[in-house]
C-alpha cells in the first residue's frame, strides 16, 4: 500500500497520536485515583505544620553543616592527592592510584560504618560526631574530588607553565601562583556537582546513631515518619534536598556558560 | 674559560663578554636529533636573529638557552654563570633572561599589570608599591598604559604580545629570547610588536630571536644565523647572509621565504 499522506501531514499525524496517548494516561491517573487517599499519605497539611520549624532549623541546617565539613574536608585532601597523582615520584602516584580506586569503588556506607563503629571499636576511642561525618563524607569525597582537579591542572596549557618557569619561578611557585588558579576556574563547575552529590550522601549519617538535634533531613523525615504514618515528612525533606541542590545546579550550569564563553 | 665562569651563587659573577655561549651542543627527543651540534656566541648588547625552515630547531635552540629544554649534551653558558652545570640554580639564572613566546603565554587569571607584577613579588620579593611603579613603566614602554587593568582576553593578539615583552621587560633582564613573537599574529598587528623590539634593540638589550620577519632581521638584527636541519648553515652580517646567501640551502630557503608565489610557480 503507497501512503497518500504528504511528508508534513505523517509528522502531524504522528505528533497527534503522541499528544493523545499522553492525554488518555494523565486522565486515567486523575479518574482512578483516590485523591483523599493520596493527600492523606503524602501531603497531610496538619503533619506538614508539625514538622516546622524544626526541620529546617535542625535538620536543614544539619545537613548543609555534615555537606560543608565533608566537602572542606574532601577539598584538600583532593588537592594533595591531585598533586600526588601527578608527582614525578613514583610511590606518590602509586598512592594516589591506590586511595582514588578503592575509595570510587566501595559504597560511602561502608566508609560510614568503618569510621563510626569500626574505628572506635578496633582502637577504643571515641570520636567526635561530626568529625566521624566530616572524615567519612570528606574521604570519599577525595577520591572524586582528586580525579577532577588533576584533569583541570592537566587541562592548563603547558606553555603557563613555562611562561612562569621562565620568569623565574619554581616549580612549586608556579603550581600555586599560575596554575592551580587556572585549574580551578576550570574544575569549578564539576566540582559543584561534587558537592550536590556530597549533600545527598549526607544522608547516610544516620548510621552513626544520632541524637535529637544532630538530626538531618533524611533521619529526621524517617522519625517524623513513624510518627505520623504519613509521608508527608519524607516529601517535605525531599523538597527541602532540592532547596539545596537545585540552587546548585543552576550555578553549575551558570559556570559551564562562563568558562564557555572565556574560551 | 673556567675562570670566565662564576656560578651565581658564588659571589659576585665576573663579567663576560659573551651574554650567550654554546658549545656543541645537541638535543634529541627520543630517537629524533633536532639539535646536532651547535657552537654560538652571543655578545652583549648584540642583536641575533635566527632563521631557517621549520622543524630546523631553530626555537629548541632558544629553549635550551634558559634550559626550558635540557641539552643531550654540550655547555650553555649565559652572562657567565654555566646553565648546563648541574649545581647551578637556574631559578635563579632564569629570572636574568627575559623570554617571550609565540603563543604570548600571558597568565589568563591576572590583569595586564598583575601579570607583570606576580613575578617580580613572588621571584625578586619586591613589594606591591615597587612591583607596580616597574611594571607601570614597562607598559608605558610598549604603550599600553591605558590597558593596565584589563584581562588578557580583552586585548588582541598584538596587545597581549606586548604585554608579554613588558612583562619579561619587569623583571629588568640582562637578555631577552624571543620564540617567533610574530608568528601567531594578524598581519596587521605584527608591526606594533616589531617597533617595540626595535625600540629594545636601540636601547642596547641583548636579544636572540628566532623569526620570520626577514625585513626585522635585515633592518634590527646585528647578525643573523641560518639553520636547517639541527646545524648552523651560514651566519654573518645580515647584508651578507639575507642579501648575497653563500650557502645554497640558505639561498632556496630565502627564495621561497621572500617570494612565496614565485617559489611556487617555479616548482
Amino acid at each position: 500500500m503507497t501512503s497518500k499522506l504528504s511528508r508534513r501531514q505523517r509528522a502531524k499525524l504522528i505528533r497527534t497520536v503522541q499528544y493523545g496517548v499522553l492525554a488518555l494516561v494523565v486522565l486515567v491517573f486523575a479518574f482512578a485515583a483516590n485523591w483523599g487517599e493520596i493527600q492523606r499519605a503524602f501531603f497531610d497539611l496538619e503533619v506538614a505544620k508539625d514538622q516546622f520549624p524544626d526541620i529546617v532549623t535542625t535538620a536543614l541546617l544539619n545537613t548543609v553543616i555534615y555537606t560543608a565539613l565533608g566537602f572542606a574536608f574532601g577539598l584538600a585532601l583532593g588537592l594533595v592527592l591531585a598533586l600526588m597523582r601527578l608527582s614525578k615520584v613514583p610511590p606518590y602516584r602509586w598512592l594516589s592510584i591506590a586511595y582514588i580506586e578503592f575509595f570510587r569503588g566501595v559504597p560511602a556506607l561502608l566508609v560510614f560504618i568503618a569510621l563510626g563503629f569500626g574505628v572506635p571499636l578496633a582502637f577504643q576511642v571515641a570520636i567526635n560526631q561530626y568529625a566521624t561525618v566530616m572524615l567519612a563524607l570528606g574521604l570519599v569525597g577525595a577520591a572524586y574530588i582528586a580525579e577532577t582537579i588533576r584533569a583541570g591542572i592537566q587541562a592548563v596549557p603547558k606553555g603557563q607553565l613555562e611562561a612562569a618557569r621562565s620568569l623565574g619561578m619554581s616549580q612549586g611557585r608556579a603550581m600555586i601562583s599560575i596554575v592551580i588558579p587556572q585549574a580551578f576556574r576550570i574544575v569549578l563547575p564539576p566540582l559543584t556537582n561534587e558537592l550536590i552529590l556530597l549533600t545527598k550522601d549526607s544522608s547516610l549519617v544516620y548510621l552513626l546513631g544520632l541524637s535529637l538535634t544532630q538530626y538531618e533531613l533524611a533521619k529526621f523525615g524517617r522519625d517524623a515518619l513513624n510518627e505520623n504514618r504519613s509521608l508527608t515528612p519524607i516529601l517535605i525533606a525531599g523538597l527541602l534536598y532540592l532547596v539545596i541542590t537545585l540552587p546548585l545546579g543552576h550555578l553549575v550550569r551558570r559556570l559551564e556558560a562562563r568558562t564557555a564563553k572565556a574560551r | 674559560m673556567a675562570e670566565n665562569i662564576t656560578k651565581l651563587d658564588k659571589g659576585p659573577e665576573a663579567p663576560a663578554a659573551e651574554a650567550i655561549r654554546l658549545e656543541g651542543l645537541h638535543k634529541s627527543f627520543g630517537e629524533l636529533e633536532v639539535l646536532s651540534g651547535i657552537d654560538l656566541d652571543v655578545r652583549r648588547g648584540e642583536v641575533v636573529c635566527v632563521i631557517g625552515p621549520s622543524g630546523s630547531g631553530k626555537s629548541t635552540l632558544l629553549r635550551c638557552v634558559n634550559l626550558l629544554e635540557e641539552p643531550t649534551s654540550g655547555k650553555v653558558v649565559v652572562a657567565g654563570t654555566e646553565v648546563t652545570d648541574p649545581d647551578v640554580d637556574i631559578d635563579r639564572v632564569r629570572r636574568r633572561i627575559g623570554m617571550v613566546f609565540q603563543s604570548f603565554n600571558l597568565f589568563p587569571h591576572l590583569t595586564a599589570l598583575d601579570n607583570l607584577t606576580i613575578a617580580q613579588r613572588r621571584v625578586l620579593g619586591r613589594d606591591q608599591a615597587v612591583a607596580e611603579r616597574t611594571a607601570r613603566h614597562n607598559l608605558e614602554r610598549v604603550g599600553l598604559t591605558d590597558k593596565e587593568s584589563a584581562y588578557p582576553s580583552k586585548l588582541s593578539g598584538g596587545q597581549q604580545q606586548r604585554v608579554a615583552i613588558a612583562r619579561a621587560l619587569s623583571m629588568e633582564p640582562e637578555l631577552m629570547l624571543f620564540d617567533e613573537p610574530t608568528s601567531a599574529l594578524d598581519p596587521e598587528l605584527v608591526g606594533d610588536v616589531l617597533a617595540v623590539m626595535r625600540t629594545l634593540a636601540r636601547e642596547g638589550m641583548t636579544m636572540l630571536v628566532v623569526t620570520h620577519e626577514m625585513s626585522f632581521a635585515r633592518e634590527v638584527a646585528d647578525r643573523v644565523v641560518f639553520m636547517d636541519e639541527g646545524v648552523i648553515v651560514e651566519e654573518g652580517a645580515p647584508a651578507q647572509v639575507v642579501g648575497d646567501p653563500q650557502q645554497p640551502r640558505t639561498r632556496e630557503f630565502l627564495s621561497r621565504v621572500l617570494d612565496p608565489a614565485a617559489a611556487q610557480l617555479s616548482e
